[in-house]
């Protein structure tokens, strides 16, 4: 079966004045319709630019598509001229980002922000229009939403600004959503709500999401499938519930034993020593060797770069034998 | 530099100031300007001093409107006087009425900037609102009001200055005549170097390092010039390059209007509205002065930009 | 809202009654008075003079009549130039060719500045923006006193499209020089502060949700960049028309339009101190207003600004 999205081997990179970034180098990914796919990874891993280069949001320049593919519903997203990218974006698939306070615009009625969509996609305007904008904000939980939708942002609460991304991002009913970081800038108690209400809409609506997080609690309410991104790699990714019950990769190890709620309980708290590397001046071979504590960074690959690599069925790793390796103190455990 | 100092970015300061050289270097319209500032001050104080260049008022009635020749480079304009000299007179009043001009008006809007943005409460809001309050009013029409009023009390200033130093009167003249200028155009013109010195003031007056003078128990007085001032030099640097062109057009319209420099004096502004006036018999009494003119100004606005650029790379965004 | 109003009209009257006090001290301090001549005045008729315009009253006392005067709305009469008309009379003859050069001047300014900041915007860091902000530098070195002529000897000389200099109210084309003039200066800075304000605006977040919804790029300029890429531009046009109502006085001189520009340099050379104070107070007055509406329309296109001065 044809997923409903197929990233193949994405590689964008921005030429700045300091060189080459490679934010995206080769990552390779695919969305099954109406499934939730996680993509995880620090800040700089390149899982927003993979997303944003889905949508041509990325600024060209300094920005580049150098290489790959992303086959929406067959079609080579990569390829799409601005004009047909717009019958794609917002309508096919749409997009909530990290915050809510300024994504959305302070300059106009939450109203004219809503049925947008649908004068563009839909050619629905008016009273109609305004109906199908309200119960829209009805699906995602906001109150009022009749006299509410005639409000500016500034009158929301960052929690309700997000709704109204969400409820806008959805009016179209597209096929895909891809969320970044939709919760990071909110909240602690705001986030769960949100989360549920696109769990929930989901469900209803059969929608396929990309989910991305840097948050692996996140990830396991949430996603089916998770890619866990490493300076611009998919180091490892498998069903979620595959990834929580055997983690391979060091970097993927450490995520979950630095994340208080998804590490098991006996172990202490661990964090990844290190920053992410240089983008723009990677080292050759395995790009996580610094970083490698929970492996044993003397197998690391130096020479070349590891290959992702189906190590059971459904579950690629990086085939980097220091990364795959148990840290020695640990083995016997 | 080897000295303990309780101010972190004042150490920083080396690698503020080299990374900003560094950037302004690159800056390749900003080292036009420079270049070209620097050719036009040779030019206009060193190059007068050579016998071989004409006199400036030196008229000679059968060589009048003469075009450009290998005698007067640029010609000779409605009394034969020789152009080029002209010009590299009347610059040399011009810039420094920009220059002394922007000091004056550095003094008063760093002085009030800093009173404001240091004591805060109603001595901010005070100056505050009497800066809002100038702003409003039509800035030329007062300076023309100051600069009559100016003009009119020359000869007693000159004279006062003569009896205070026993200087030679004809030798303090052409910049006694000036001064007035210097002090109309200088003491309404410090209002924008008033509001950035306020805010980046405020902002430094937060710092960890003006609270540690603070509970080290140093005066007010020391904190602000020996702590605050100097870090909010380059914002200061920055806005001054752009007042020197800003002060130099004034000058340029007062004098046009016949209120700035006076006779015999000339400076660029009186050069270009005498070209203006002749402007059908002899264009070039016009083109000349206006290229010296708007070139000056080009670059010293190129430098200023360029230097907000490097000193200040977050306002950097137009 | 409404004691924002009332503070703003306040501080306008403020700003007033500073201009009108620094003027009347300024001429009053001039070396030079209105009743001076080349021809030496004989005393009695310098003391009949001085009698008759109150200026043999000491200083203080006839700021205060002049004060209580001018709240009357009684300008006085011009002491010299005009000698004996009424000020508001002349004011009012010159007011309307200053007034419609000033009002075409800022047309212009805006015609051609905004317009021009959001091109250089749109296609930044390209040939087109590099040559609309040069232009715009060169607008903000070049003084109307070289523009002027310039002007005039193409487009009025040379190509005869235009009246070189002097006003024909049955011509409104008279003025366009003029206006085209004073108006290219406030043009240049508005380019520059309109292409920075939408810069900004382009950059912010919510244009990206705009562009991901499958918006057209023409239609995100307009509904969503504008508005708030444009408050920068909108607040300067307050200085803007101060600027231009001041530049007026050296235009008018240039192209020998007869408004109040021409008149008030007269009355400065003669210290003709009602001719000098009405049209102050008038450009005062001006500037008030304008900056009044400006601080009106932002607040307009603002809604944050709009709903916190609301509640």
């Amino acid at each position: 079966m044809r997923a409903l999205l197929d990233i193949q081997d994405l590689k964008v990179h921005f030429h700045t004045r300091d060189g080459v970034v490679k934010a995206v180098d080769g990552v390779s990914l695919k969305v099954e319709a109406g499934q939730i796919a996680g993509i995880v990874g620090e800040s700089g891993s390149g899982k927003s630019v993979t997303a944003y280069s889905l949508l041509g949001l990325i600024p060209m320049p300094p920005g580049r598509i150098e290489g790959g593919k992303a086959l929406f519903q067959g079609t080579d997203l990569l390829r799409l001229g601005e004009r047909e990218l717009n019958t794609y974006r917002g309508r096919k698939i749409s997009m909530i980002f990290q915050d809510p306070m300024t994504s959305l615009n302070p300059y106009l009625r939450v109203s004219t922000q809503l049925v947008e969509p649908l004068a563009i996609h839909e050619k629905l305007r008016g009273k109609p229009a305004l109906h199908r904008a309200i119960e829209a904000l009805e699906q995602v939980g906001i109150e009022n939403a009749a006299t509410r939708i005639h409000g500016y942002p500034h009158e929301f609460s960052g929690g309700m600004r997000q709704r109204v991304m969400i409820a806008m991002a959805l009016i179209t009913k597209p096929d895909l959503l891809i969320a970044d970081e939709p919760t990071t800038a909110l909240d602690v108690t705001v986030q769960k709500q949100v989360l549920d209400v696109i769990r929930e809409l989901q469900r209803e609506t059969g929608t396929a999401v990309i989910f991305i997080t840097h948050d692996l609690a996140v990830v396991h309410e949430m996603c089916d499938t998770v890619s866990v991104l490493y300076a611009g790699r998919v180091v490892e990714s498998a069903p979620a519930a595959e990834l929580i019950r055997r983690p391979l990769h060091a970097y993927t190890r450490g995520l979950y034993r630095s994340n208080p709620s998804a590490h098991a309980k006996d172990e202490d708290l661990y964090s990844i020593p290190g920053l992410p590397p240089d983008l723009a001046r990677l080292p050759g071979g395995c790009t996580f060797r610094p970083r490698n504590t929970l492996g044993v960074a003397s197998l690391c690959l130096t020479e070349r770069q590891p290959e992702l690599i189906e190590h059971s069925p459904g579950h690629f790793v990086q085939n980097c034998p220091g990364c795959l390796a148990a840290h020695p103190s640990s083995a016997h455990a | 530099m080897g000295k303990p100092s309780i101010n972190p970015d004042a150490e920083a300061g080396h690698s503020l100031w080299s990374d900003a050289w560094t950037r302004l270097r690159r800056n390749r319209a900003a080292m036009c300007g420079l270049a070209f500032l620097g050719f036009i001050i040779l030019l206009c104080f060193i190059v007068p001093f050579f016998p071989a260049l004409p006199d400036p008022a030196a008229q000679s009635l059968p060589n009048k409107n003469s075009g450009p020749s290998l005698s007067h480079w640029m010609g000779t304009d409605h009394l034969g006087r020789d152009l080029f000299s002209r010009i590299l007179h009347g610059g040399r009043i011009s810039i420094l009425v920009g220059l002394i001009t922007t000091t004056v008006s550095l003094t008063i809007g760093v002085a009030v900037g800093a009173m404001a943005g240091y004591l805060g409460g109603k001595v901010d809001a005070f100056l505050m609102r009497t800066v809002d309050v100038l702003y409003s009013l039509p800035f030329l029409i007062i300076v023309i009001l100051f600069s009559a009023l100016a003009k009119g009390y020359t000869n007693d200033f000159t004279d006062w200055l003569v009896d205070l130093t026993g200087l030679n009167r004809d030798a303090i003249a052409p910049f006694t005549s000036l001064i007035p200028l210097f002090v109309a155009i200088g003491a309404l013109s410090w209002l924008n170097i008033s509001r950035i010195v306020r805010a980046s003031v405020q902002d430094l007056a937060g710092r960890e390092f003006v609270e540690a003078a603070k509970s080290l128990g140093l005066s007010q007085q020391r904190i602000l010039l020996r702590h605050i001032i100097p870090n909010a030099i380059g914002p200061i640097v920055v806005y001054a390059t752009l007042t020197i062109p800003s002060v130099m057009l004034f000058e340029a319209t007062l004098s046009f209007l016949g209120m700035g420099v006076q006779p015999p004096y000339s400076s660029w502004g009186i050069l270009i509205k005498d070209g203006a006036d002749r402007m059908l018999s002899n264009p070039l009494l016009l083109i000349f002065p206006s290229i010296f003119f708007i070139l000056t100004l080009l670059s010293l606005n190129f430098l200023g930009d360029g230097l907000r650029d490097a000193l200040d790379p977050k306002s950097a965004k137009d | 809202m409404l004691r924002d109003i009332s503070n703003r009209l306040l501080q306008g009257l403020l700003v007033l009654f500073v201009l009108g006090t620094l003027t009347f001290f300024l001429v009053h301090a001039l070396p030079y008075g209105p009743f001076q001549d080349e021809k030496a005045v004989p005393p009695h008729v310098m003391e009949r003079l001085e009698k008759l315009h109150g200026y043999d009253k000491p200083l203080l006392t006839q700021y205060g009549l002049r004060l209580k005067n001018i709240v009357q709305g009684n300008l006085g009469v011009s002491i010299k130039v005009m000698e004996g008309r009424q000020v508001g009379e002349i004011l009012g003859q010159a007011f309307p060719v200053s007034l419609t050069l000033g009002l075409i001047a800022m047309s212009i300014a805006i015609a051609i500045g905004i317009p021009a900041g959001i091109f250089a915007a749109i296609r930044k860091n390209t040939t087109v923006d590099y040559a609309i902000m040069a232009v715009a530098l060169l607008g903000i070195c070049l003084p109307a006193f070289v523009i002027g002529p310039l002007l005039a000897e193409f487009l009025g000389g040379r190509l005869g499209w235009f009246p070189v200099s002097g006003w024909n109210p049955r011509d409104p084309s008279s003025l366009f020089l003029p206006a085209l003039t004073l108006g290219l200066v406030s043009a240049a800075y508005l380019s520059r502060l309109t292409r920075a304000g939408m810069l900004e605006i382009l950059n912010q977040d919510f244009i990206r949700t705009a562009r991901a919804k499958g918006q057209k790029g023409s239609i995100i300029i307009m509904r969503h960049a504008l508005r708030g890429g444009l408050i920068p531009s909108i607040a300067y046009l307050g200085p803007a028309f101060a600027a231009t109502i001041s530049g007026s006085v050296v235009v008018e001189s240039i192209f020998q339009v007869p408004g109040i520009g021409r008149l008030f340099i007269k009355a400065i050379e003669t210290g003709d101190e009602t001719l000098i104070m009405g049209p102050v107070l008038l450009y005062g007055s001006l500037i008030v207003i304008a900056n009044f509406l400006v601080d009106l329309l932002q607040i307009w296109l603002n809604p944050r600004l709009r709903t916190a001065k609301a509640s």
